[in-house]
């Protein structure tokens, strides 16, 4: 068998067969279109379907719109899911870093938007994620003006929590974590910010109203509610833990019931 | 057209504490009735438009993004430069200056360059406040390390993502300023015009990319901080959708482009693997902290390798030839990037190459982990530890130190690095030139102010690893923010400008027109097509190496690609709907134009210095050779026509306090 | 809209809410099964039918038991509500394939959690049909212990458990309730916050070993009165 794959391998043609969501816009039903694709173990998954789109260009046709930008798993663009999972088969892996090698000669692949109520479908697998930037808006940030710092060392902070809070600030705002929950919610994202900011001493200041205000956004904007299912930390392409949304559940609980603040 | 670069008088180091104490100022009632136009959201554009509103201007900002999140900073992997001399090792603002001036091959501007070290002790301070994670000793103390080109360490880092910290600390700040409303975001939106009324700018033409809707925006004054052009070779680093576009049109409208063939090439990339591929992938500069770069010293071993006859283990290590160590002893492979790349460069070229289309050379940790692994041993207090024992330990250092990257590179090639050395070849990068700007950020169009890595400023001919963020950030947070009140406190009886003005309508015409005369040309050839072509003529004849003969084969090729793309493009959909093609096409015609202005630049430069090298301009030992007495100015080119060829502005570089010498890191 | 209402209507209110009641059931469950292992006392079921008396008469349980009932009520209607608004969030379109990636908790249980408590509730409302109306409304024989009539509740606990459909509907409800306890318990923790590098693992454990034995040990007694009486 191994020899079997390496021999494909040199040739580097894999015959897939793509069933992908296709939907003119938001007001359109959409439905699933079948195209055949040739491709190379070593292509990216994007670059699969940048041939698919040069095939449907070449033939007069639309080609299927989707979001992406660095490829390199950093700008957190592409948003699909493939066969199911968010960013495809590969754990702690973006849909631009999943390569074609993950995949066998003859697999049908399906390939669908990010879908959640709060992530409405702009055209085929482009998916409408404002509402994570307004999350971002009701708290997310540090109320310091340029010019108001001081010296960078005169704030020691313990190297693990740096590392505590650098873990949860790798979010890259993809929303995986949404399409992945049974129940749409975004609270991996947001526990993930307010974690971020919360953990440091630079942050403590606000934390009260920052995860008060953030949390009340988040479900102003419709997502679903926590069932501690874990799938989102399961997608995750920068494999953030479920650990951020205990802790925002007890910022949060203390917040409310321990400071005079309110969302 | 004499170009005033507008540096102001005093001393180098006083100039920057001096135009502070007496620039005019807008006072707090007039902030608010001006307005701001910023176009990108990277780290100069959201740090610009953040600070701005914080200081009380009407800000509308602008990126094409879905999320101002997403711009392509975020990628930037290595570090930021501050002259912060917390390591105790000699640094200073002066030394930053110089390492930089140094690095750029002295085609920078001092007081530029003076006031960039200058900032870059604040902006460690602004993130920090601002949450941004940067690396901790166990003290609780920022850490730092080292990148090329500089024998301290000053470089501040966020493991391997400080790009992607220092962008959503900008990001936070800047949705801080959206929440309160003192800037008005628009995403998914792309700047097609300037609008210029009475000379000077003020509005853009942007479309709404979901409906494909043409808008006209107004203000006292527009910055842009749209980023560089690498992707004019196509493949680079860059971002999927990073382009000229913006910076292009200003260009149209009389905006001066500097230094266009100033092209940073990245030495360690994983190397180019078919013709389907779409980008590149940068391994950060600090992994020549402890990679060593090398090729087989046999031509016939490196023939074996490409056909998979053998791997790089079966190459004995006499039968090595550590090339950057051998030409360079005293930096050995932590030489800056320019000099990196070409000798990798001139080994592939000799045949040494490694991976099956000839370009690719290793970048080899085993040493590393025997070394790492030997003294964790030792501390672990095992004595004649056994091979497995040190490799084992040695991995599990390595791991710890670049771990992230190495699996992003097991990702993508599909080999383990750290059983088998990398393979890497140098790569697009950075682009060093870019729109022209005096001291204050401002083009020779008032009212247009162009920061970051779309202006040409500070970096010369080359760029240090670590200093894009630094510009960036400086640029948004510290500069503009002083210079911009410059312009503006003459501004101050300036009504609203109105959008209804005929300029505004006479721009949106030109756009509309142009929009629908790629989608009427209804050819064969798809955008990306193109897009690859170019590309290619560019790696060619722009490349890593140039020759006169080479660039004006490339100039020929480029304007005959230019009519074809006019005469037979194919650009499905409509104007009035969401378009991505559509958008592609308007960004790749100002690609081919920019291409060709690349290339007659590179041809005016008989010289070689910095990402430039002339073939012709080199010393017997193959190293860069600069013409001094000649070309110490910056090419400020003005746009005239497809038709005839572009106008040479040069701004004189004039060099008060450093020594203009040949750069040598031997 | 008052901070207090705001709490409880939040996500996480609603959350909390859940894990609060949940918690409390978990107990409630635990002293259930105290009280139900008197059953396999063999005195004929005096001890039995002495604590189903002092459960409903003793002033302070009746209080906490409208207390559970209560908390009952809230824990499914709370638990409904919420799948109802998670169903919204979701939308409309469902994914063409479904397929999940290993997690750290039994997804596949989570996943039900809304299918597995209306199981349970069900079981309940039959449950306390069968023997806490009958406690509650009369209708039982008595029973005199040393001069003092009680209720013997015994009498149709006995009869049931001789019934192989309801001993069978009994244990699979059991297993219903174990795996509706798999998740909830580490869950209710997960969702007070209550998380900890140290202490996590053990509370898992625990949660596990809780949802493995409480049931088991309800389904053991109708199963050794059934082959008692075989």
């Amino acid at each position: 068998m191994l020899k079997e794959k390496l021999k494909k391998m040199s040739h580097g043609n894999m015959n897939l067969t793509l069933k992908v969501w296709r939907q003119k816009s938001g007001q359109h039903k959409g439905n699933f279109e079948t195209h055949k694709v040739q491709a190379s173990e070593h292509m990216s998954f994007l670059e699969m379907l940048d041939v698919l789109n040069e095939k449907l260009i070449s033939e007069r046709k639309t080609p299927v719109a989707f979001e992406h930008d660095c490829r390199e798993g950093i700008c957190g663009s592409c948003s699909m899911v493939i066969n199911g999972q968010p960013h495809g088969p590969q754990r702690g892996t973006t849909t631009c870093q999943l390569h074609m090698r993950q995949f066998n000669d003859g697999d049908v692949i399906a390939i669908e938007p990010f879908r959640a109520a709060a992530f409405p479908v702009i055209k085929d697998l482009v998916v409408d994620r404002s509402a994570f930037d307004r999350i971002i808006q009701s708290g997310g940030y540090i109320s310091v003006n340029t010019g108001q710092a001081v010296d960078g060392n005169s704030i020691p902070i313990e190297k693990d929590l740096s590392g505590q809070a650098f873990d949860a600030a790798t979010c890259i705002g993809c929303g995986a974590c949404v399409a992945a929950c049974p129940n749409a919610s975004a609270m991996l994202f947001t526990s993930a910010k307010v974690s971020h900011l919360n953990l440091l001493p630079q942050g403590k200041v606000e934390a009260a109203q920052r995860v008060l205000s953030m949390v009340n956004q988040m479900d102003e904007e419709g997502f679903g509610m926590c069932s501690n299912i874990t799938a989102c930390e399961a997608e995750c392409p920068k494999e953030i833990s479920v650990d951020n949304i205990a802790r925002m559940n007890r910022e949060y609980i203390s917040a409310t019931l321990g400071s005079n603040k309110t969302a | 057209m004499a170009l005033k670069n507008n540096v102001p008088e005093g001393p180098l180091a006083e100039k920057w504490t001096n135009y502070r104490g007496s620039m005019p100022l807008v006072a707090p009632n007039n902030k608010r009735r001006l307005e701001v136009i910023v176009v990108g959201t990277g780290l100069a554009g959201a740090s610009a438009a953040a600070t701005m509103g914080e200081l009380g201007y009407n800000v509308k900002c602008f990126t094409f993004h879905d999320s101002p999140r997403r711009a392509h900073s975020i990628a930037a992997q290595g570090g930021i430069n501050a002259a912060k001399n917390y390591q105790n090792d000699g640094d200073s603002v002066w030394r930053l200056f110089y390492d930089t001036i140094k690095g750029g091959d002295y085609r920078s501007r001092e007081a530029n360059v003076h006031r960039l070290a200058e900032a870059s002790v604040s902006i460690i301070d602004q993130a920090v406040a601002q949450g941004v994670p940067l690396a901790r000793e166990y003290g609780g103390l920022l850490a730092n390390r080292s990148f090329g080109g500089v024998q301290v360490s000053r470089t501040f880092y966020a493991r391997g993502q400080t790009g992607q910290q220092l962008l959503i600390g900008a990001y936070q700040a800047l949705s801080r300023q959206i929440s309160k409303g003192s800037v008005t975001m628009y995403n998914r939106h792309e700047m097609l015009d300037l609008v210029k009324i009475d000379g000077k700018a003020r509005g853009i033409i942007a479309r709404n990319l979901l409906t494909g809707k043409l808008e006209r925006h107004a203000a006292h004054c527009v910055v842009m901080a749209t980023g560089g052009y690498g992707n004019v070779f196509y493949l680079s680093t860059n971002a999927m959708g990073s382009n000229v576009s913006a910076g292009w049109r200003t260009v149209k409208r009389g905006a001066l482009f500097a230094n266009p063939c100033y092209t940073q090439i990245h030495p360690t990339c994983i190397p180019v693997s078919g013709d389907y591929q779409s980008k590149l992938t940068l391994m950060s500069e600090s992994l020549r902290n402890d990679g060593r770069v090398w090729v087989p010293a046999k031509v016939e071993d490196a023939k074996a390798i490409r056909e998979g006859r053998k791997t790089a283990l079966d190459i004995p290590e006499a039968d090595r030839d550590y090339f950057l160590e051998r030409r360079y002893p005293a930096f050995g492979n932590l030489v800056p990037r320019d000099v990196a790349s070409r000798a990798a460069k001139v080994e592939c070229d000799k045949g040494h190459g490694i991976v099956a289309t000839g370009n690719g050379v290793f970048l080899d940790f085993a040493e590393a982990i025997e070394r790492y692994g030997k003294s964790a041993a030792h501390s672990q207090g095992l004595h004649n530890p056994g091979k497995d024992i040190i490799t084992k330990l040695g991995t599990a250092v390595v791991e710890e130190k670049y771990g992230n990257l190495f699996e992003m590179y097991e990702k993508i090639s599909g080999e383990n690095p750290y059983k088998f050395p990398m393979k890497i070849y140098p790569a697009v990068h950075y682009t060093m030139g870019g729109i022209w700007v005096d001291y204050h950020l401002e083009t020779n169009i008032p009212g247009l102010f162009c920061l970051g890595e779309a202006n040409f400023s500070d970096h010369g001919a080359n760029r240090l690893g670590a200093s894009a963020l630094m510009q960036g950030l400086a640029d948004g947070y510290f500069v503009i923010p002083y210079t911009i009140g410059t312009f503006l406190s003459k501004e101050i009886r300036t009504p609203k400008i109105s959008r209804d003005a005929p300029e505004f309508a006479a721009a949106e015409a030109d756009v509309h027109k142009r929009l629908q005369g790629f989608l009427d040309i209804q050819g064969n050839q798809s955008v990306e097509s193109f897009h690859r072509r170019l590309g290619k003529i560019m790696w060619e004849y722009c490349g890593m190496a140039r020759n006169a003969e080479g660039l004006k084969k490339a100039i020929k090729l480029i304007q005959d690609l230019r009519k074809e793309f006019y005469s037979d493009l194919f650009v499905p959909g409509k104007q009035d709907e969401f378009n991505p093609e559509l958008e592609k096409a308007a960004r790749v015609a100002d690609f081919i134009e920019l291409g060709e202005l690349f290339a007659v630049d590179a041809l005016n430069r008989n010289e070689s210095c910095g990402g430039h090298f002339r073939e012709e301009y080199a010393t017997p030992e193959g190293e860069a050779m600069r013409v001094d007495d000649e070309f110490t100015y910056t090419s400020a080119w003005e746009w005239t026509d497809v038709n005839s060829e572009p106008i040479l502005h040069k701004e004189e570089l004039i060099f008060d306090n450093v020594e203009l010498k040949t750069r040598s890191y031997k | 809209m008052n901070w207090f209402t705001k709490f409880l209507t939040s996500s996480i209110g609603r959350k909390l809410i859940m894990s609060l009641t949940g918690l409390f059931l978990i107990v409630f469950l635990l002293v259930h099964l105290i009280g139900n292992l008197q059953l396999l006392i063999p005195d004929g079921g005096e001890a039995f039918n002495l604590y189903a008396k002092f459960m409903t008469t003793n002033p302070v349980i009746k209080f906490t038991s409208y207390g559970l009932y209560a908390f009952i009520l809230l824990h499914a209607v709370q638990g409904w509500l919420l799948w109802a608004k998670n169903r919204k969030a979701r939308g409309g379109q469902g994914y063409a394939v479904q397929a999940t990636r290993a997690t750290g908790t039994n997804a596949g249980i989570a996943k039900r959690m809304g299918a597995l408590g209306t199981i349970v509730f069900i079981f309940l409302v039959i449950h306390m049909g069968q023997f806490w109306f009958k406690m509650k409304m009369g209708d039982l024989p008595v029973q005199i212990y040393d001069g003092v009539e009680v209720n013997d509740l015994y009498a149709p606990v006995k009869a049931a458990f001789s019934n192989i459909g309801f001993v069978l509907f009994y244990v699979i409800s059991m297993l219903f309730i174990g795996m509706h306890l798999m998740h909830g318990f580490q869950s209710s923790f997960q969702t007070l916050g209550l998380n900890h590098q140290k202490y996590t693992p053990f509370i898992k454990f625990l949660g596990n070993a809780y949802a493995v034995l409480i049931p088991l040990g309800f389904a053991l007694i109708p199963i050794i009165f059934f082959v008692k009486n075989m």
